[in-house]
């Protein structure tokens, strides 16, 4: 028979962006050791909703790991206590009968609540936007071996490629930086020969921005990599150190255009 | 398009003047920690390094090295602080709890060491390179005064244009530094937060310039561990050993009023220019 549980929730409830918020003690009933975070999180709206109450806002999308939108720090952890795991792949057997389980958003300046546990992540995208292209016109795709590309760039390429967007890197750093996620896209561009041609103003572009959005700074504590439910590597931040490094003694010498 | 200055104020470019200082200064402990472990070959040995760094190097070369050391500590604590402002600001509301899920103790805490650290370093410089400390024992004896002990090579004292060549106690000094008790208790905890802010720092140092990997993360997380702690034992042993009264002070001037004219028998004389 189906194991169901009943929980004690503490939620973040913020009607506005700039509303104060606070949490809120629900408690839920027979919730199945078989439903994802996220169909828990839907059975608390039914009953808040059914109750006359006001449903609570997360975000979430693909609720197959694959998109990066479902956003929330479980028990202080983003996306709860598995590795590599996001909140919408969590399941509910990893949690025990009568347990408090306290859900935050993401906590950063650059990140500010929308409502409950919806946070806006367009930091991110402008980010992306300063650098993360390739500006030729490529036209269609070339064939798989046009550009001989080796197997362990490939793969490293794919690893950065990885990186889904969520923002739990900067929900889980200390200092909320943004490095794991402009590291894996500055590095996802920069390993390939496509992407090489514009790697020094890509790079410069996409740490000023990051920087101007208000992240902090990565003191390689390594809690990024830990919460990360793509398990991109602090390599890829090594790998972004050394191509800023490179980018402004280059820059240094002569204006990179 | 971006300036030098974009270089500072990045995060990453403070973060990379934070490393280069702090390589810098993990050197410099490594050399300062095998000069005075010198005491340990007794006190000629490490009266005669005070004399090299002192009388035979040229003052203007000490006072660079001094100066250099200074500017990078400044850079490095003003990054430091820089940095801590940002990160502090990026992050205005806290969790109501938050897990460390894999960062070390050493990570989380640099701020911590470092401040201390800094508290240690005036204290430090105060206590031995100025001497201004007050109620400490080698006030009473003479070993500051101008007049200094002889320099000794092979165990004979080094004579120059017809006269012994002074040179500064810097062993009595030690050794008097260290009885007071608190002093040392101040030395070795001071050099245990050293060893917890190198167990991160010297790793780290190579991901902020960007030469650190999968591979290589463990090896320099090891390194670093290793370097912490001989830096650790390197520098604490020497209050140990006086507080445990296994460094005495030199008894050859422990009853000379005069530390200038003390009682050598043996003293042969050795040409040197
Ligand atoms: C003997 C003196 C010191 C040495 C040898 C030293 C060494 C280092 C090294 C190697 C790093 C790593 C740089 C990197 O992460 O890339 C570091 C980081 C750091 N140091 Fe120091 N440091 C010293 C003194 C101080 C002092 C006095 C402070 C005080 C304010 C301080 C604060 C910090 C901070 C905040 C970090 C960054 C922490 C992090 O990366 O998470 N350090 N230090
Ligand atoms: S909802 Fe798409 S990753 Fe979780």
């Amino acid at each position: 028979m189906e194991k169901t549980m009943n929980l004690i929730l503490k939620v973040w409830r913020q009607r506005r962006r700039d509303d104060v918020g606070q949490f809120h003690m629900y408690e839920l009933q027979n919730v199945s050791e078989d439903s994802s975070f996220l169909e828990m999180m839907d059975s608390l709206s039914e009953e808040l909703v059914s109750r006359g109450e006001e449903p609570v806002a997360f975000d979430h999308d693909c609720r197959e790991g694959i998109c990066g939108m479902c956003s929330m720090t479980i028990n202080g952890v983003p996306h709860g206590p598995e590795r590599a795991t996001t909140a919408c792949q969590l399941h509910m057997r990893h949690f025990n009968d009568g347990q408090i389980i306290t859900i935050e958003p993401w906590r950063a300046k650059p990140f500010p609540v929308i409502k409950d546990l919806v946070v806006d992540r367009s930091p991110f995208d402008r980010i992306i936007q300063s650098g993360g292209f390739i500006t030729a016109r490529t036209g269609s795709a070339v064939d798989a071996n046009e550009i001989p590309i080796s197997k362990q760039t490939a793969d490293f390429a794919m690893d950065a490629a990885a990186c889904i967007g969520c923002g739990a890197c900067v929900a889980a750093c200390p200092n909320a930086s943004a490095m794991l996620f402009t590291a894996a896209k500055v590095t996802h561009m920069n390993s390939l020969p496509q992407g090489k041609a514009e790697q020094d103003r890509r790079t410069l572009a996409m740490v000023t921005t990051m920087d101007r959005e208000g992240f902090g700074g990565c003191t390689n504590v390594g809690e990024c990599e830990a919460a990360c439910p793509k398990v991109i590597s602090l390599d890829m931040i090594a790998h972004l150190n050394r191509d800023y490094l490179s980018a402004q003694t280059k820059n240094f010498l002569k204006p990179v255009q | 398009m971006y300036t030098i200055s974009s270089f500072f104020k990045s995060t990453i470019g403070r973060k990379i003047l934070m490393a280069l200082t702090g390589l810098v200064l993990v050197l410099f402990v490594m050399g300062h920690m095998l000069g005075n472990l010198q005491i340990f070959l007794g006190p000629d040995a490490i009266n005669a390094y005070a004399y090299k760094l002192h009388e035979v190097l040229p003052s203007s070369a000490l006072w660079a090295v001094r100066v250099f050391l200074l500017i990078c500590i400044a850079v490095h604590i003003w990054m430091a602080v820089l940095l801590t402002i940002e990160n502090r600001r990026a992050r205005p509301q806290a969790y109501l709890k938050q897990r460390p899920v894999q960062a070390t103790y050493a990570s989380r805490t640099m701020r911590m060491s470092g401040v201390i650290l800094f508290a240690f370093i005036i204290f430090h410089i105060a206590h031995y390179t100025v001497r201004v400390v007050p109620g400490m024992l080698y006030d009473e004896l003479n070993v500051l005064d101008s007049t200094k002990v002889p320099l000794f090579k092979d165990g004979l004292a080094v004579v120059k244009e017809g006269e012994t060549v002074p040179t500064f106690n810097v062993y009595d000094m030690m050794i008097d530094g260290f009885e007071v008790w608190w002093v040392s208790a101040f030395y070795i905890t001071a050099t245990g937060l050293l060893c917890l802010h190198l167990t991160h720092g010297v790793s780290s140092m190579f991901q902020t310039v960007g030469l650190r990997n999968q591979l290589w993360r463990q090896r320099l997380d090891r390194a670093a561990l290793l370097y912490g702690w001989v830096v650790f034992l390197g520098f604490a042993i020497i209050p140990a050993a006086v507080l445990s009264g296994l460094l005495e002070n030199d008894p050859r001037y422990e009853q000379a009023t005069s530390a200038a004219h003390p009682n050598i028998s043996e003293q042969v004389v050795i040409a040197h220019d």
